[in-house]
């Protein structure tokens, strides 16, 4: 590598000089208003975390009511670890202004958040926690899980970070739109959060917030499902000016000589994505405005003829259909769930060719299925819908697709098992993610065979079993990937490591809590117990078998909020402390590593612009003297 | 390219154009409200006014937005939106049709 | 360092960034529109009965005439910046602002006119995607004079120092214009006429 290496320094010396003369921004537009994809994808990378968090907290309070109904909530115990945390995290970022300062305060806040969340009269009377409460926390829990953490972490933070630096572009397309969609999901996050604070709460109708149900509960502006419709409206906005973006980028500013078969695999599936996240989300914008108007114009979308709510005619005009929310809905909502695996999906694949020393085994047949899944996920989504009164013509049509995209993502997730065949694999912490993500996203995957078919999701539907599934493609799935992914690109944003040890710790732990917690809903769903019960099925005979799995989960859960504090500690230690390593760190063949230095230079990442003259994964060739060829560097005859 | 054009060509073949799209949008728009006058059956009514709403988007499209001579990937966009669109109209209106039946 | 293609095309695509990311835009919005129109579909035929003639042809007539010939001078702008003419196009964009301040007089006229007459969302599904689809379709006419408006004005400096440039970012808006106009002419008919 050692010619390469001298360039390398050499364009970071000359990157060095240039940056200087550019120091003239002020702080505001250097690192808050910033154009940067860089800068813009770390502050979605730490917003999103820290939802991840905050949404992961509430699932911790909710699983004290499921475990021991009825007892007093300890709120103190779930306080102090923030306080504690954030107190570790200023300590290790020494005293000054810094990120990792801002996020100790932040996270101390967040103590004071759940402080705040778990007290009072109108939550905890008596210490006891109300059924109302429950529900705001579960619809709260799933929305900002899927749409301020997951999607801006994995789109948003690594998209932006990451993808211009594969196809070798100086920044995004439009660097101002950029701009404008972090700050747009951020007031989106702001009011999710606001709705905590309003009279009645924040939204309670569940992540889907299905009417009538949604336009009724607390109505008017003040209820807590305005803020949620209100908060996804500037949500759905942010993602619609990503997507454009992203799109525009991939295909505008690629390199030269960067075809599209020589994209790596994540650029793939964020573009996939793109067009997801660009033709998927504006129906729910307007199925958004549709129950804006019914919860304060008074229309009657959603709300069916002679509606009675508790024992009374509910007053409006009626002649609204319930079902067109759920197509809506699910229009949006069955490629979300595409838009939270496929960059998950693109992030594996890079790792785990990178530490087999292999090329991507099939990689063209895996660019034919990421398209093809993208496309197949706009018409699966009533597969959401079976119990809704649906016709043998339309379920069969909606069994028949829903088989047809498990294809797919079968031959990806093959092509990924295959090519670990013959390496020799280096299980550094980010490949452990990467490796652990195969068999969860497996059994999450194949949990999801019988809920496609109309006749076992009819037993199945809305049971613990469902909740299983979903998690288990979404957590130790798309979430072990996008760990993997930070452990993986850290040296490349900070030009040091995270530590190794502290990582493995994390990792394990996760990777046995995350089973303890999913696996028995899978168990408890199949005896079937409902989802969404505020007792956790206390009241019901056929759940009593299965009640003392609740209490594991829960302990699961708590468990693993510990280990999750390790990688804190680890984040932000590492950047003070962490071993600095050279500019490609992995000996990567893709642009990010092989052109740039890390961190890369701000405003135009690259010294020169790079050039491409093959494919992405060419390692371990015959007669190349290293076992890497860089796609920018041609390769020896 | 068209900044490099001869201005006197580009005023022959384009404003020109232009006028005679805007004339044929003003005739259709009278067309379509002269034949809501005639009281036709509710189908025919909705098939001639989508009809004629169908022809003057297409010339709206095609000539203000230029779409009839833009590039491939423009097309290939559209093309994609526009199957995402009838499925978004078609299915929810598939499954109204189709509901379930107890015998 | 400078994003490539902002103002020429790349020879591969042989757009300019903008361009793609316009109508990129554009498919997102003919989703957000076909969300509704499917809406519409939906509330009508689950409606015992839909009204005929309820709202004002005339007025909605006159309206389709002023968005079609804001069209027109919107595409005459741009066409007067190829062909050098500045003093032209200043007209044209002005006209167009003027066209978009005309038709929502109109529209305020109807909307003031229902309210007026105790017609209003809540009233029936008609109403309320009327009122949805419409009020909608007119805060987009507000977004594009909005753009215009400032292409008209102080926007309009860039026509000195990059012409390339400013003669693009007008074919920008004017696609999203136009697609405005476009949605009107299906409103027109199905809430109008049908």
């Amino acid at each position: 590598m050692g010619s390469n290496n001298i360039t390398q320094t050499g364009h970071a010396v000359h990157a060095v000089d240039l940056h200087l003369h550019h120091e003239e921004q002020s702080f505001w537009r250097k690192y808050i208003f910033s154009t940067d994809h860089k800068v813009i994808g770390i502050q979605y990378g730490i917003s999103s975390l820290l939802f991840l968090l905050f949404g992961f907290t509430l699932m911790m309070v909710m699983r004290w009511q499921l475990a021991y109904p009825g007892e007093p909530f300890p709120a103190m115990k779930f306080v102090l670890p923030f306080v504690v945390i954030g107190l570790i995290v200023i300590l290790v970022s020494g005293f000054r202004p810094s990120l990792g300062t801002l996020v100790g305060v932040l996270l101390i806040g967040m103590g004071a958040l759940v402080y705040f969340l778990g007290n009072g009269d109108e939550r905890f009377p008596d210490g006891i926690m109300l059924p109302e409460y429950y529900n705001q926390l579960g619809a709260m829990h799933g929305t900002i899980m899927v749409f301020l953490g997951v999607v801006p972490l994995a789109v948003g933070a690594f998209g932006n970070y990451v993808m211009p630096l594969q196809i070798g572009a100086p920044d995004m397309a439009f660097p101002k739109l950029n701009m404008a969609s972090y700050w747009v999901y951020f007031v989106g996050g702001i009011v999710m959060l606001y709705s905590f604070f309003i009279p009645g709460g924040s939204a309670q109708s569940g992540w889907t917030s299905y009417p009538p149900l949604s336009d009724i509960t607390v109505p008017g502006f003040w209820g807590g499902q305005t803020f949620w419709l209100i908060g996804m409206v500037f949500l759905i906005t942010s993602s619609l000016l990503g997507s454009v973006n992203f799109i525009t980028t991939v295909l505008q500013l690629r390199a030269k000589g960067l075809t599209l078969m020589r994209f790596p695999f994540f650029v793939w599936a964020q573009f996939v994505t793109g067009f997801l996240l660009l033709l998927a989300f504006p129906p729910l914008e307007a199925a958004g405005v549709l129950q804006l108007m019914d919860r304060l114009a008074g229309t009657s979308f959603f709300l069916p003829s002679g509606l009675v709510v508790s024992g009374q005619i509910w007053p409006n005009s009626g002649g609204g259909n319930p079902l067109l929310w759920q197509h809506l809905f699910w229009f949006l909502a069955h490629p979300e769930v595409y838009v939270l695996i496929l960059p998950a999906m693109g992030i594996v694949a890079e790792i785990i060719t990178n530490n087999t020393r292999k090329p991507l085994w099939g990689y063209k047949s895996m660019v034919y299925s990421i398209i093809f899944l993208g496309f197949m996920s706009f018409i699966v989504w009533a597969h959401h819908m079976f119990l809704t009164g649906m016709g043998t013509a339309i379920s069969s049509f909606f069994q028949t697709t829903t088989m047809i995209i498990s294809i797919p993502s079968v031959i990806i997730l093959s092509c990924l098992f295959i090519s670990l065949y013959g390496g020799s694999i280096r299980f550094n912490t980010p490949m452990l993610f990467a490796l652990a993500f195969l068999p969860m996203f497996g059994i999450g995957g194949l949990t999801g065979l019988p809920l496609g078919l109309s006749a076992s999701d009819i037993p199945l539907h809305d049971t613990y079993y469902v909740i299983g599934h979903f998690h288990y493609v979404v957590a130790p799935g798309t979430i072990f990937a996008l760990f993997a992914g930070i452990y993986y690109w850290f040296p490349k944003i900070t030009g040091r490591t995270m530590n190794e040890t502290m990582g493995k710790v994390h990792f394990w732990g996760s990777f046995v809590c995350m089973n303890v917690i999913f696996f028995p809903m899978l168990i408890q769903g199949l005896a079937g117990v409902s989802r969404r019960l505020y007792d956790g099925g206390q009241q019901y005979a056929h759940a009593q078998n299965v009640l003392y799995l609740n209490e594991v989960m829960s302990i699961g859960a708590w468990v693993m909020a510990l280990f999750q504090l390790v990688f804190i500690i680890n984040l932000f230690m590492s950047m003070r402390r962490g071993k600095k390593v050279e500019s490609n760190h992995w000996e990567a063949t893709t642009l990010d590593w092989s052109a740039t230095s890390s961190p890369p230079i701000a405003h135009g990442n690259f010294a020169k612009l790079p050039e491409v003259y093959h494919g992405p994964y060419e390692y371990s060739l015959p007669g190349n003297g290293k076992d890497f060829a860089p796609q920018n560097e041609p390769m020896k005859a | 390219m068209e900044a490099t054009t001869n201005i006197e060509e580009f005023k022959k073949h384009h404003v020109r154009k232009y006028i005679i799209v805007f004339v044929s949008l003003m005739g259709l728009t009278i067309v379509t409200v002269t034949v809501a006058s005639f009281h036709l059956s509710v189908t025919t009514a909705i098939m001639v006014a989508l009809l004629i709403a169908a022809i003057k988007g297409s010339l709206v499209a095609s000539y203000f937005m230029h779409l009839i001579s833009e590039k491939k990937m423009i097309f290939m966009t559209l093309i994609l939106t526009v199957v995402f669109f009838a499925v978004l109209m078609g299915l929810p209106l598939f499954h109204h049709a189709n509901p379930i039946t107890i015998k | 360092m400078e994003i490539p293609y902002t103002v020429t095309p790349r020879p591969d695509s042989g757009l300019f960034n903008a361009k793609l990311g316009i109508w990129l835009f554009l498919a997102s919005e003919v989703m957000l529109f076909g969300a509704l129109f499917t809406t519409y579909i939906l509330m009508r035929i689950g409606a015992p009965d839909w009204p005929h003639g309820e709202l004002d042809v005339p007025l909605a007539t006159v309206n389709t005439v002023v968005l079609i010939t804001s069209s027109i001078t919107m595409v005459m702008a741009w066409a007067s910046l190829v062909m050098k003419d500045f003093k032209k196009y200043k007209m044209y964009i002005g006209l167009t602002f003027l066209a978009g301040v005309i038709f929502l007089i109109i529209k305020g006229f109807e909307y003031g006119h229902h309210i007026s007459a105790g017609e209003l969302p809540s009233s029936s599904t008609f109403l309320a995607i009327y009122f949805t689809m419409t009020g909608l379709h007119g805060l987009h006419v507000i977004g594009g004079m909005i753009v215009n408006g400032y292409f008209w004005g102080s926007g309009s400096k860039m026509w000195k120092t990059e012409p390339e440039r400013f003669t693009n970012r007008i074919e920008v808006a004017g696609l999203y214009w136009h697609f405005v106009d476009l949605v009107w002419i299906f409103l027109f008919p199905v809430f109008y006429l049908l």
